[in-house]
This record gives structure tokens, sequence and C-alpha cells, in this order.
């Protein structure tokens, strides 16, 4: 039980995007359609659970001065393997998220959790906390991307339900962004406070 | 184990230890997905060519590259011949004034100059509005945006707001004028190709 609690706590207690507030840029920027969303979060949770397994199993021959660097090289490493492989046999979704892919790199989410969690705890424990995470963080960004995509473009998953030219434009751009994670935020802080 | 200590023999031990990991596998990764990106990387380009070709069967010849006047980088026309005879071909253009930044677009022509179809290969326009460009100029329920069938020698391809014949993006001037100047430029590239050729 208390295995599926870690994963648990990733997806609501400390959603990442919208409890913790973490990982912002790549939230708003590249939640533009749903399935560019889910992208990003698939690909962050990737980076998230093999960086918190290696972290965790390095964790002791780590002196406590060099963590940050070494945290930083594992994780950058990992992003770009992600990023070959992507270029070589997905291509589409990394023209779509572009940039965001080096990003990953700093998206605090992943050093927070190295930081916390992997470097505390055993490496079982830590790949169950990274699933969590990225289960939460995909989630977060993939409701995100889908009511923008649902408002500003009338479609979802580029199944289009609504005519040409009828979706609200603003959804799309980056002030929709924020429109729909306060509104999302609101919603979870309101089913936090019930509980 | 216990944790090590932070001396200084031991940061540079572990430090050491761990990029040398991570280059080994960076660099196993590199080797792995090199051809495989190489592929891919072909595999788009050459759809993008059959695309817009007139002849989707007609081979393919070896790229010739054209520089034009006041322009830095070189526009590429891969011409095409179908039972040893020039069978149009596709120029690869692009503008430096999309409302994004470059656009990089794939125009392919009929021997005498029409616009067969085009493809946008890489744009960086506002969703929702320029990023339209794609699909906007080979509408077949819009005939005064589509490009498609015109020949530029006599359409004036650039928009009505500027008095051309072709319909801007709504809202996308900026990108529609970044759009068709790259369509005048990969014609003016395509005619000279052909000059020289003669």
């Amino acid at each position: 039980m208390k295995k599926l609690k870690i994963i648990f706590n990733g997806i609501i207690k400390e959603n990442p995007t919208l409890v913790l507030l973490l990982g912002m840029c790549p939230t708003l920027a590249t939640t533009t359609s749903a399935i560019n969303g889910m992208g990003m979060g698939l690909c962050t949770t990737f980076v998230l659970i093999c960086s918190n397994v290696v972290i965790s199993a390095i964790k002791n021959i780590v002196p406590d001065n060099v963590r940050i660097p070494v945290f930083i090289v594992v994780i950058a490493s990992f992003v770009t393997l992600l990023e070959l492989f992507m270029k070589a046999y997905i291509q589409s979704l990394y023209e779509a998220l572009g940039l965001y892919i080096p990003l990953i790199v700093v998206n605090c989410i992943i050093l927070a959790r190295a930081e916390s969690f992997a470097c505390k705890n055993n490496m079982f424990d830590s790949m169950l906390d990274g699933i969590g995470m990225g289960i939460g963080f995909t989630l977060a960004l993939t409701v995100l991307g889908a009511l923008r995509e649902i408002f500003g473009n009338g479609s979802i998953f580029n199944y289009k339900f609504i005519g040409d030219n009828d979706g609200i434009l603003v959804f799309v751009l980056a002030p929709g962004a924020f429109i729909v994670l306060g509104y999302l935020i609101a919603l979870v802080n309101l089913i936090r406070k019930k509980k | 184990m216990a944790k090590l200590e932070s001396s200084l023999k031991n940061m540079f031990l572990s430090l050491t230890l761990i990029t040398l990991g991570a280059s080994a596998l960076l660099a196993g990764g590199y080797v792995l997905t090199k051809e495989p990106i190489e592929k891919a990387d072909r595999a788009k380009e050459e759809n993008a060519i059959k695309e817009v070709l007139p002849d989707k069967n007609a081979e393919v010849l070896e790229k010739v590259e054209i520089t034009l006047e006041n322009k830095a980088d070189p526009f590429i026309v891969y011409p095409s011949v179908k039972d040893g005879k020039f069978a149009g071909a596709a120029v690869q253009t692009y503008s430096t004034e999309g409302y994004g930044g470059r656009l990089d677009i794939m125009v392919g022509f009929d021997t005498d100059g029409t616009i067969v179809n085009y493809a946008v290969l890489k744009a960086n326009e506002t969703p929702g509005l320029g990023a339209k460009v794609t699909d906007w100029f080979k509408n077949d329920s819009k005939k005064t945006a589509d490009i498609r069938g015109k020949n530029p020698a006599t359409t004036k391809v650039s928009v009505s707001k500027d008095g051309g014949d072709i319909d801007a993006i709504t809202a996308s001037t900026i990108t529609s004028r970044a759009f068709l100047q790259s369509v005048q430029l990969a014609y003016e590239a395509f005619q000279k190709m052909q000059t020289t050729k003669k």
C-alpha cells in the first residue's frame, strides 16, 4: 500500500503542475493542443523516471558538495538521448515541441524530485515517485492542452467537431494558457479542500 | 556503503567518473541514432518534393543551387524528368519576413512555370492565425486564395491588399506576404534555372 501511495502522491496530493506549480514554462508553452501536451508530459516522464533511478543509484558515491552538477549532468544526458531518439523516430512530435525538449533539462520538477526524493530513497521507490510525478504532470498537461484545443480550435486530439474559424483564438495563444491553468488550479484546490 | 565525504579527492573522482559515464552513454546514443536521423530528414525532404511535383512518378534529378540578387541563401531547385523529358521542378524557397521569423517552403512548378502545389517545411507562425499557411493557399473551396494552377507570369502573386491577385489569410497579412514573396522568389529561381540550363 505504501508503494501505491508514492505513485498517487504525484498524481493528486502533490501534483507537480497544479499543486506544486513547478515547471510552468513547458506547461504554458507547449499545451496548444492535447497531443502536444501529452507528448511533452510523456517526454518529461521518461526523463524523470530515468534520472530518479540513476540518481538514487549513485547517491552514495556523490559527495554532497558536488551533487547539483552531478544531477544536472545525469538529467542533461537523458534529455539529449531523448532528443536524439525523437529526431530519429518521431520527428513530427519533435518538431511540434521544438525548443522545449532541450529545455526539459531545466524543468524544475526533475531537479526538485532528484533533490527531495531520489537522493534520500532507494531505487525502486524513486522509480515509483518518477512514475507518479510523471503521470501527474502528463495528466495536467493533457487536460490543459485538451481544454485549450477544444475552446481555441474546436477539436480534440486533432478530431474536429466544430467547423472552420469558430474557435476562440485567445485560448490557443499565450494568454489562454494562463486563463485555463488558473481555472484548473482553482478547481483542484476546491477538490482538495473538500476532502 | 556510507556516503562519501566532500573532500577534494572524492569530489574530483566522483565528478570525473560520472561525466565519463554520461559521455559514453551519449556517444552510444549518437552512433545509434545517426543513421535513422539522416534517413528521417531525407525522407521528409523527398516526401515534400514528391508532393509538389506535377508527376509523382517522375525521376528527381540532382539538386541545383540558384542564387538570386540580394538574397543571402541559395534556392535549391530539384528538376525532374519523365521519359527523358523535363517534367517540372520543385524549388525549396524561403522568406525571412514571416511573423515568427523564417519560413521554409517547397513549391512545385509545371514545365511552363504553373504552380502545382506547395508544402511548408518549416514555419514558426502564430497558432490559429499565420499557422494556417500550411493549407490556406491550397484550399479547394476558396479559389481566390488558391495558388495551385496559377502561373506567376500571368497572375500577380501578392496579397490583394498590395494590389495582387491572392487573398491573404484572415488577420495574417504579414505571414501571407512572406509566403507569397517566397513563392515569387521560387518562380524566379525556377526561371533562372531554366535559362542557365539552355
